[in-house]
């Protein structure tokens, strides 16, 4: 990111620098207006110009995204956004970009270059607004959605078998890994920040509630009455506490977590959070810790140091500029072989 | 030379080289080509080799071969049949034959005719021995016993003495046209600088192969070809895919940016992406993409970025990047996209090129999608044609596509260089400010493209997308009337560049009885024929098309200057096609074929012979 130079005579900004002014076309009650309000608030806290922000999508409901954010925007097209994102990175090092995907966009047409983008360790953040289902073609299964899930294409159940996002973003060894929800405008902005401030990629999986052709599926997870018990917030060197009073938390038993309560005399064996843990293990283990049989983590996975993609890509230049010097278009014209004709 | 022999003279020779794949023909057939460089002749070269990597030795599909014909005027094939084959085994004896011209010379390496070999390239009986080789002049050399005996004492491993045979067998090819061996000694000495034993035997095999032509009582004569009539100038042996990449690199230091690549190996268009990763000191950015729709995405975000955003790939490629251009399209990026065609449909046939993929790049998208489309017409004028790709997308902010084959993609030929100082720059803005609210789509008044803003300006913040677009504004519009009205205007944003790229000429009379229109690498083939006829009283003008779409400006008039145009095309009638939709009044005739491999000049005077 490229702040805001202490000479540059603009005020702070407010939310509303960064609302373009589009007419926001998401259904009444959709997920996405609280997300986009949040990132706006964002964007508003940080002392990062407008004109270095890129917002990059494909196609689905939470694509028209970048349309809604006063900054530079490209809606590119079905799952290919982290391809589009890729190049604008490689050309230009200053700018701050987001790609802005969903579960099909990101996991299912584009799952191929969500996997490259985050082992090539690109410098951009990737937000990918999970609601395991397919709005904006109304109403099919997505990879995300569970197995027996009844949907318009799938009117007996599916039978496919779902992905999990932030296990793939593991595999990926995808160097910043977190979960939000839609309905925690305060959590959101917190992971959006600590996303941007991270050098190298960052996955971000969004529960998102689409209130007309999935309303409520994360409602067992994040529904009021019942988020303390079955939602953990990741706090890095402590303990998984949730339940009412944080009375409840997570021992290892071998390889294996299990839910125990809390006695804070006897820490033997609690799992203790490590986002800076470079193995994957720690983070593969909490993303597999799912409703019912496990509290469903939320804040940053894993939060880890390498070379950006871009990083290299510059500085393989810059090293053979040093030790051949810069490149001279007649010589390469000439090539190492010529001959006169007289 | 021995006293007893004599030397011709001679106009032009076809020579071919065919071995296994593992027995260095390519190296073989470039060294004799950049012997034949420096010799100062004209030249233009062939090289045929299988798509699998190396087949099972001594197999039919395992032939690998080289063919360059050299001469002492202008020439613009690589010879339509050879006068000398080398054969390094039976499978290369068996499927280069009929490349070969009757009463021609053969080399065949003896050694590999034994009875396992002849039977691996499925030949019944012993053509050595049988009539199969009456109508040829051969050579029988036992290249491995005498490659084996000239090593004798050097510290090589017996693998590694018969890989040297084939430097016995260009010794023999440079005593028989009288060349000079330093050149190639010198090439050794430097690609081997860490391995001087490997130096000493491949020199020591290529001289003991110079003084057994000299020695051999078979070969009486040999032949000189003298130095071609070329223009003036410093030359370089280059082939299409080295030239594109230069002039890529050219085009980008004229605009003052950066090149970007996005790429996913593919044959025949590879040697693009290897040679500009090479680039690195000229700030090449290339970049392996994990498919060919991301590296088509990334050139898309590197133009978005406001540098030269340039894929590459071949024609399944191409298909696979169809969507992406399209958002090119709709967004009006400037893109550069280069398909290096090959025998199709699918997988068709890698290695082996035609021109079947004109209607694709110019149709094969969802809704009207106007691309430019340039094609290069020998391998030299791909660094001519790159330049003029990156222009025109920069000046007219639109997709480009570079139409090469696998051709020109590998052939060589001499190339001219160009003088660098006086290539024309590009020029290319980017607005810092903007009167009132930035308009993403207000168009140039000339060229109807729009503004090319850079993310990072400020001021100029905006979306863009692949959502259909309103004029101006480029807000998103469902309104059916903008919808057409933009259609239109990107048709004609691509149609007005026929006002920025030169008028087609003719060679030979502006007006007769025919006239031979081509496109693409076809040009050496019509150019040879034309010339051919012409020595033989016969007249026909020639003219070829660079530019694809648009068409240039005069084409029309000079096309109804004839009573008849003739377009010999390596597909089954793409552009005979388009050009009877624009020009119905004008009497075409097609002349095609789609065997994978170019036209040969022969069958092309045959055909414009007949006509006239």
């Amino acid at each position: 990111m490229n702040p805001l130079s202490p000479t540059d005579p603009r005020p702070k900004f407010t939310k509303n620098d960064f609302v373009s002014g589009a007419e926001v076309r998401w259904c009444p009650g959709c997920g996405d207006y609280s997300i986009l309000g949040a990132m706006q608030q964002t964007l508003a806290k940080l002392d990062v110009p407008r004109e270095n922000y890129v917002f990059v999508s494909g196609i689905g409901c939470s694509s028209r995204f970048p349309y809604y954010m006063n900054n530079y925007g490209f809606h590119t097209i079905h799952g290919r956004a982290p391809t589009i994102a890729t190049g604008l990175r490689c050309v230009n090092p200053d700018l701050s970009i987001w790609v802005i995907t969903g579960d099909g966009d990101g996991l299912s047409i584009g799952g191929n270059h969500i996997i490259h983008a985050m082992r090539r360790n690109l410098n951009f953040n990737i937000m990918l607004v999970n609601n395991q289902i397919y709005g904006l073609t109304k109403g099919q299964y997505s990879p995300t959605s569970p197995t027996g899930k009844m949907t318009k294409s799938s009117p007996y159940g599916s039978i496919d078998h779902p992905i999990n996002p932030l296990c793939l973003a593991i595999a990926s060894e995808a160097t910043f890994i977190a979960r939000t929800l839609d309905g925690d405008p305060r959590h959101m902005s917190m992971i959006f920040e600590r996303a941007m401030k991270h050098k190298g990629v960052s996955f971000i999986e969004v529960y998102q509630n689409c209130i007309i052709f999935n309303d409520k599926t994360f409602q067992p997870v994040t529904g009021r009455d019942t988020r303390e018990d079955r939602m953990v917030f990741l706090e890095h060197g402590k303990p998984l506490l949730f339940g009412k009073n944080k009375s409840k938390t997570v021992r290892l038993n071998g390889l294996f977590p299990e839910v125990v309560d809390y006695d804070p005399t006897n820490t033997r064996s609690l799992l203790i959070h490590d986002e800076a843990d470079p193995r994957p293990h720690h983070a593969y283990l909490l993303t597999q810790m799912t409703y019912p049989d496990f509290p469903v983590p939320f804040g940053v996975f894993r939060s880890v140091e390498k070379p950006t993609y871009d990083e290299l890509m510059n500085g393989q230049i810059a090293d053979v500029i040093a030790k051949k010097g810069r490149g001279n278009l007649k010589d390469l014209i000439y090539g190492p072989d010529t001959w006169e004709v007289k | 030379m021995s006293p007893t022999k004599t030397k011709k003279t001679i106009a032009a020779v076809t020579v071919r080289f065919a071995g296994d794949s593992g027995d260095g023909m390519q190296l073989t057939g470039d060294q004799f080509t950049d012997t034949t460089a420096v010799m100062g002749n004209d030249f233009s070269t062939l090289p045929e080799f299988p798509a699998e990597i190396r087949a099972p030795a001594g197999t039919l599909p395992g032939v690998s071969s080289f063919q360059v014909q050299f001469s002492d005027a202008v020439i613009f094939t690589p010879g339509d049949i050879a006068d000398v084959l080398v054969a390094m085994n039976p499978a290369a004896l068996k499927v280069s034959l009929k490349h070969v011209r009757k009463g021609g010379l053969i080399i065949v390496n003896s050694s590999s005719f034994t009875q396992n070999d002849l039977g691996k390239a499925a030949w019944a009986t012993n053509p050595l021995e049988d009539k199969t080789l009456v109508d040829f002049q051969v050579l029988q050399v036992p290249l491995s016993e005498l490659t084996a005996n000239a090593l004798q004492g050097h510290p090589l491993k017996g693998s590694e003495v018969d890989r040297c045979k084939n430097f016995f067998a260009l010794g023999m090819m440079f005593w028989l046209y009288d060349r000079s061996f330093d050149h190639t000694v010198d090439w050794i000495r430097r690609k081997f600088v860490k391995r001087p034993e490997i130096v000493e035997a491949n020199v020591a095999v290529l001289k003991a192969g110079y003084n057994y032509a000299d020695i051999t009582e078979v070969l009486q004569t040999r032949y000189e070809v003298k130095k071609s009539k070329l223009e003036p100038g410093t030359y370089r042996k280059i082939t299409g895919n080295e030239a594109a990449a230069i002039g890529f690199i050219t085009a980008a230091q004229l605009a003052g940016k950066t090149l970007f690549y996005g790429s996913y190996p593919i044959t025949p268009a590879s040697g693009i992406l290897q040679d500009l990763a090479k680039a690195k000191n000229f700030g090449v950015k290339t970049f392996q993409a994990e498919d060919e729709i991301a590296a088509v995405g990334s050139a898309i975000g590197a133009a978005f970025g406001g540098e030269i955003g340039l894929t590459g790939t071949s024609g399944p490629g191409l298909c696979l990047k169809s969507e992406a251009m399209n958002l090119a399209v709709m967004t009006e990026l400037p893109v550069i996209v280069i398909n290096v065609q090959r025998s199709g449909p699918s997988t068709g046939m890698p290695t082996k090129m035609e021109q079947t993929d004109l209607l694709q790049v110019l149709f094969g998208r969802n809704g009207e999608s106007p691309i430019a489309v340039v094609a290069p017409k020998t391998p030299s004028d791909c660094f001519d044609m790159a330049v003029e790709a990156v222009r025109l997308a920069l000046t007219h902010m639109t997709p480009v596509v570079f139409l090469s084959d696998g051709y020109l993609a590998n052939s060589a030929e001499p190339w001219r260089l160009p003088e660098i100082d006086k290539l024309p720059k590009i020029a290319v803005t980017h607005p810092s400010s903007w009167n009132g609210p930035f308009t993403p789509y207000a168009r140039d008044a000339k060229t109807l493209a729009r503004p090319w803003a850079k993310p990072g300006t400020p001021g100029l913040e905006h979306r863009i997308g692949g959502l259909g677009k309103a004029e101006i504004t480029g807000a998103v519009s469902y309104d059916p009337d903008n919808h057409e009205k933009m259609i239109y205007l990107r048709a004609e944003k691509v149609a007005r560049i026929a006002d920025d790229i030169p008028e087609i000429a003719v060679r030979g009379p502006a007006s007769g009885a025919l006239l031979v229109l081509g496109w693409g690498s076809t040009y050496g083939s019509i150019h040879a024929a034309l010339t051919a006829l012409a020595e033989a009283g016969k007249i026909a003008s020639q003219a070829h098309l660079n530019y694809l779409n648009p068409f240039p400006r005069n084409l029309g008039s000079v096309l109804r200057q004839f009573k008849t145009v003739l377009i010999p095309e390596l597909n089954t009638g793409q552009l005979i096609m388009l050009l009877r939709h624009h020009f119905p009044n004008v009497k075409f005739k097609g002349y095609n074929r789609v065997t994978g491999v170019p036209f040969q000049v022969a069958e092309l005077t045959e055909k414009i012979g007949g006509m006239l």
